[in-house]
């Protein structure tokens, strides 16, 4: 046997003080940094019921685990400190105990009624969060890969569809009803169980930190998940569930408004466009013409668009559509600025900004010239 | 794996009395149990999921009659599988021989009748692809097959090694083995039988 | 018999091997010891390719917006991080403890079954090398190591037309064959390990006289036994869906997605603890030597482990809460998620209990099973959060559950696993591990494992979701993240430092001796590193820590040493020539290349998969018609 070893802490008991408070000081500095960052994902950070409830039980649960982590630990050290061989201890042994009973039962039986005791409130919840609430706003999600759609079900929304930013009003709940389908199929619209092909697709999850916690969404299946914010403002959201390439670029925002400001954008929303007056801007009126021949109309909505080369309308819900695109400011699964710059990027090089994305690449395919891209930029943003 | 040979240490006595052999034998087939119970459970998962083809169903399906015999001559096997047992006790080699080469040729038959049952179910158009029922009903059945297959393999391994006069050590045991196999085996059938044909789906 | 065994030789193309030094001897070593060495520089090779990959996904998250990989290689390096460290790494490392220490821990002089504990070693190599092999073939596996359908499962273009060349099949396909193949093996060794454990102790070794360690080696060994066949159907039915046209978890065909996750994951909370078991037996040897007093409650310890085994098979959907099972279920698994806290709570203040009271002294096995009852309890009360449904959707597949699992297998198996490599290398080699280097080793992985998974507690419960390739600046997640990746680096330093360390105490460490820790268990009892036979002498069992009872007695209560003499260490010049030793044997190696080389006919298509497969039964059938003909030893009768 090698010579006792060196013992676990050297030096003085003072300078080990000193490090000691100094490595306390940074840990806690270092939450402070960590913590205090402007998060717009946090989850300590509840703006709703449905995440106060989540977050509720971690104020029980968490100071619990500090209680235990901090007898475990402060005995560990005591323990190493205490126990230690000492240099001018002889060759004299500890007495051997094999153990006792009466504590095996105590260290038993005590974490046993803890954890019961944290069970009952756990339990309590998980319906309280399972069940739907009265006067909710019905709302159907549609998860692709890689982007959110929103489907405004009450009569009141007059069958509204956004997708990447969903506005909610404040107060309210909002009864979502999620599914997940192919992206290169055209979306059947309706909530309810999906069969054939229309049910491919992969998981998705959906998750908007500050306002509730996740729930994955099943291609094939519906669920659901009540949303609530208690203040106007913008939550960010994120797939969660790992669902290929473009994971990591799958966003939405969660906008809510006061219930006036939300009418009001409701009934905005549901207007179609108008035609594009040709001779006050030609420039929009080539990208009205290039939406159908450089084939965007074969998966992009518009409601109200009419080619002015044959008269087609647009009605394909493959891709996100795109009625009122330029009164969204994200793009391309919410994780883009929507700028005049980046739709340029995304319609040059849809793979380049977003990976597995399944929006084909026009100039490639032949279908766009590289100077059409402006006059189709400008027609887009003009879908305000 | 059928003869994994004696333990290194021969002179002594195992712990528990019972061979090496004849417990890993046991553990393995405590292993099977969960395999064939995880196939049985997606089968019945799937029991009722006939995709785009509801025609191809288990009440159109089934040829039960045909099913039920060789469900039957696989049932026998397992005795023929005891009386090899009996012979190998009793040093009459004979009559082992006899028994288990009539075993074999009872498994070797109802394979043959879950090969000619599999094409005349494709015939009829039922294919893995064709719904999870088919893809669960192939996958379990099949893979059901293939240990019978194994078993015969074991079998008539055994008959050719006595026939050539090789299977001497320890020879009651080594058949007790594959007995044991061969009765997990066909335990296996009854349960699938009965779940998959004769219990009616809704 | 000895005619036999002649005539089959004479017809064997192999002659039977052997050698038992050089590298034929290694290829076709049957000696538990050897395979276990095998299985300690194997699965540390894939544990290094993996820490690698580690570095990778680091540096890639070091900053937002990261360019050093692109999403496709993301995909398949985090994947390949967690079917290595899994699969190849930590399980195999456990391997390689059960192989070398347990046989020696219970008096035995092999397990139970030479030859197919070699047969283990092999099917995990080669299917290790299968898995990696597609590098060169289409890109490696880039579902994760969970893999849910059906992302998975998604098919092309009819798939029994011939050759298949889609790389997502052929991905697939690397995932459920190699894991299938790596699979085998440890199911086989599971029941060999369950076969030795209750049918080869040494005389007087009862069960409740095992040490620790082997009760937690049968323990795992039945928890592989009974959860590896229910991956393996998942496998095959991923399999049949990927290649085959099936239909199990394709919902547009009426197949429920779903399944996959409740196959995986009851197969999968079960590994979990084949992972953590094997590092809690070591750590219950350990403490209890560098306490100088006997284990803290033992029975309620191997209880406790045996309840986590029990327990592990019914808390599995405590990984699927967000999946939306309902709120009954959801609730059911909070309260057997919940209850298996207790057991493991038993563990670690039992631990606690070894060591207090006792007369501590702090050599490198000691430091990392301390360092295990420390960072396990975080990983521990982390995963009682997870418990709590409602916060569980909260933190659910972000990278607070990567701190909590890193917690359990890095700072609960992996520093179990190095307590265990730092106490048993003198009994494998003959020499220490050096202390210098293995304090080092220690503190700097201790100090980097926290900065790298500690901070990834805030970043989950901050909202970053796990497997993303990059992430924006402006979510607050950019200061953790870099430290996470320096602490990264630290690890990487600490790992070198104790690979270094090995090769140095390899050539020039100081000669150990039969019982350098004055140890208290059987194994300790032959010489370091142990002849082929283990023992010259079977030991006679008599108490828990026999070694420990032959070396110290009891004088009114004060336990005093026994004159030199009295270990039975006399028993050395006792000469072994009469002990048979099973021989070498190629077949192994030859049944297990067989099942390899079959695995790639699920590739092709047409003429080409029939004959790789029917080249793969060839080869297989001849290694194991050989090694069922051939008998254990040339000179057995």
């Amino acid at each position: 046997m090698r010579a006792g070893g060196p013992r676990l802490v050297g030096g003085t008991p003072r300078r080990w003080q000193r490090t000691m408070r100094l490595g306390v000081l940074l840990v806690i500095a270092g939450l402070i940094a960590g913590c205090a960052a402007d998060a717009p994902q946090d989850a300590l950070d509840p703006r709703g019921p449905s995440a106060q409830a989540s977050h509720d039980l971690w104020n029980i649960v968490f100071p619990i685990a500090v209680v235990v982590f901090v007898l475990v630990q402060g005995l560990l050290l005591v323990a190493v400190w205490r126990f230690r061989k000492r240099r001018d201890d002889g060759d004299e042994l500890p007495s051997q105990v094999h153990g006792n009973t009466r504590l095996e039962i105590l260290w038993t039986l005590i974490p046993a009624v803890i954890l019961a005791g944290i069970a009952v409130p756990t339990i309590d919840t998980i319906f309280d969060l399972a069940a739907e609430p009265d006067d909710a706003l019905q709302v159907r999600v549609v998860a692709k890969q890689y982007w959110w759609e929103f489907e405004y079900l009450d009569d009141e929304g007059q069958g509204v569809i956004t997708s990447g930013q969903l506005h909610i009003p404040t107060g309210r709940p909002v009864y979502l009803h999620l599914e997940a389908l192919s992206a290169s199929i055209p979306d059947p619209g309706g909530v309810g169980d999906k069969t054939g092909s229309v049910a491919q697709g992969v998981l998705h999850s959906f998750w908007v930190p500050r306002l509730a916690g996740k729930q994955d969404v099943v291609p094939g299946q519906t669920r659901n998940l009540t949303l609530e914010a208690d203040e106007p403002g913008r939550y960010e959201g994120q797939c969660a569930e790992f669902c290929g390439l473009s994971h990591s670029r799958m966003r939405f925002q969660v906008i809510a408004e006061d219930p006036d400001e939300f009418t009001a954008w409701l009934d905005e929303q549901a207007q179609p466009v108008e035609p594009v007056d040709e001779d006050a801007d030609p420039l929009v009126a080539e990208g009205e013409a290039l939406f159908d021949t450089a084939t965007c109309i074969q998966c992009h909505a518009i409601d109200g668009y009419e080619s002015p080369v044959d008269g087609s309308t647009a009605e394909l819900r493959i891709g996100p559509d795109l009625t009122h695109f330029a009164s969204r400011d994200t793009l391309a699964g919410a994780f883009l600025e929507n700028n005049r710059e980046n739709l340029a990027d995304w319609i040059r090089d849809p793979q380049d900004v977003k990976p597995g994305a399944q929006m084909p690449n026009l100039i490639e395919d032949g279908l766009l010239e590289e100077d059409e891209v402006e006059p189709l930029v400008e027609y887009l943003m003009s879908l305000e | 794996m059928a003869s994994e040979p004696a333990a290194p240490t021969p002179q002594h006595e195992t712990t528990l009395g019972l061979s090496n052999e004849k417990m890993g034998m046991w553990a393995m087939i405590g292993s099977e149990c969960l395999f064939f119970g995880a196939l049985i459970a997606a089968y019945l998962i799937y029991v009722n999921a006939f995709g785009d083809a509801p025609e191809i169903n288990p009440s159109t399906i089934y040829d039960i009659p045909f099913t039920s015999v060789s469900t039957f001559i696989l049932l026998m096997s397992s005795l023929g599988v005891v009386l090899a047992l009996s012979g190998a006790q009793q040093g009459d080699d004979r009559r082992m021989r006899t028994w288990l080469l009539a075993t074999a040729l009872m498994g070797a038959t109802f394979l043959s009748g879950q090969i000619y049952e599999f094409t005349v179910f494709m015939e009829e158009g039922m294919r893995m692809s064709t719904s999870p029922f088919t893809t669960s009903f192939y996958v379990l059945t099949g893979f059901h097959g293939v240990h019978v297959g194994v078993g015969v393999l074991m079998l008539l391994t055994l008959w050719g090694r006595s026939l050539a006069g090789k299977l001497e050590r320890r020879k009651s045991e080594i058949v007790e083995n594959v007995g044991l196999y061969w009765h997990f085996v066909d335990i296996v059938w009854i349960i699938i039988f009965t779940v998959v044909y004769l219990i009616p789906a809704e | 018999m000895a005619a036999t065994a002649e005539s089959d030789t004479s017809r064997n193309p192999f002659r039977r091997p052997k050698a038992t030094t050089g590298f034929w001897s290694w290829l076709t070593t049957t000696d538990h010891k050897k395979i276990g060495i095998l299985y300690f520089v194997t699965a540390f090779t894939f544990f290094i390719i993996a820490g690698l990959q580690a570095l990778l996904i680091r540096v890639q998250l070091a900053g937002p917006d990261g360019q050093a990989l692109n999403p496709d290689q993301y995909n398949q390096i985090f994947t390949m991080h967690g079917i290595t460290m899994i699969f190849l790494a930590l399980m195999p490392l456990s391997a390689g403890f059960f192989n070398f220490v347990m046989p020696l821990q219970i008096g035995a002089r092999d397990v139970a079954f030479p030859r197919l504990n070699a047969f283990s070693y092999w099917v995990f190599l080669f299917g290790g090398i299968f898995i990696y092999s597609s590098i060169f073939l289409g890109g490696m596996p880039d579902g994760g190591w969970f893999n849910y359908a059906p992302l998975s499962s998604q098919v092309g273009p009819d798939p029994m037309a011939g050759t298949i060349v889609d790389a997502h099949v052929s991905r697939m396909l690397f995932y459920s064959i190699g894991l299938q193949i790596v699979g085998l093996g440890s199911l086989v060794s599971s029941v060999n390990f369950v076969v030795t454990i209750l049918n080869m102790r040494a005389p007087g070794m009862t069960l409740m006289r095992m040490p620790v360690f082997t009760w937690m080696t049968l323990v795992t060994s039945f928890l592989m036994l009974f959860a590896m066949p229910i991956i393996g159907v998942a496998l095959w039915q991923l399999m049949f869906d990927v290649r085959f046209g099936g239909n199990f978890f394709d919902p547009s065909a009426g197949g429920d997605p779903i399944l996959w996750q409740h196959m995986f994951w009851l197969f999968g909370h079960p590994e979990v603890y084949i992972l953590i078991l094997p590092a809690f037996g070591l750590v219950s040897e350990v403490l209890p030597v560098f306490s100088r007093k006997p284990i803290f409650g033992y029975a309620a310890l191997v209880f406790s482990g045996i309840a986590i085994g029990f327990l592990g098979f019914g808390v599995w959907a405590h990984h699927m809460f967000a999946v939306g099972m309902g709120p009954v279920a959801n609730a059911a698994f909070a309260l057997t998620t919940m209850f298996i806290a207790v057991p493991t709570g038993v563990k670690i203040f039992n631990w606690l209990g070894t060591v207090w009271g006792g007369k501590l002294t702090f050599p490198t096995p000691m430091l990392f099973a301390l360092g295990l009852i420390g960072m396990f309890t975080i990983g521990g009360l982390s995963g009682v959060t997870h418990a709590v449904v409602p916060h569980n959707y909260q933190h659910t597949d972000t990278y607070y559950v990567v701190a909590h699992f890193h917690y359990v297998l890095f700072g609960g198996a992996l520093f179990g696993l190095f307590a265990g490599m730092y106490y048993f290398f003198p009994k494998m080699t003959g020499r220490m591990l050096g202390e210098k280097l293995g304090k080092w080793h220690f503190w700097l992985i201790l100090i980097g494992f926290n900065a790298t998974f500690a901070p990834m507690h805030i970043l989950g419960l901050q909202g970053m979701p796990r497997r993303v390739d990059t992430y924006p600046a402006g979510y607050g997640w950019e200061f953790w993240n870099a430290v996470e990746t320096a602490g990264s680096f630290l690890i990487a330093v600490a790992v070198l430092i104790f690979v270094i360390n090995v090769v140095i105490s390899r050539r020039s460490g100081v000669v150990a001796g039969d019982d350098p820790w004055d140890a208290r268990t059987v194994e300790w009892l032959t010489t370091s590193p142990p002849k082929p036979h283990n023992f010259d002498e079977i030991p006679q069992v008599t108490s828990r820590d026999e070694l420990w009872n032959r070396k110290y007695t009891s004088d009114h209560g004060k336990p005093i040493r026994v004159p030199a003499g009295g270990s039975g260490e006399a028993a050395h010049e006792h000469e072994a020539h009469d002990i048979h030793m099973p021989d070498p044997s190629f077949f192994p190696l030859v049944a297990a290349l067989g099942i390899t080389i079959a695995g790639y006919g699920v590739f092709t298509g047409g003429i080409a998969m029939a004959a790789i497969f029917g080249l793969g039964l060839v080869v297989g059938l001849y290694g194991f018609f050989g090694w069922a003909f051939e008998p254990p030893s040339e000179d057995d009768h």
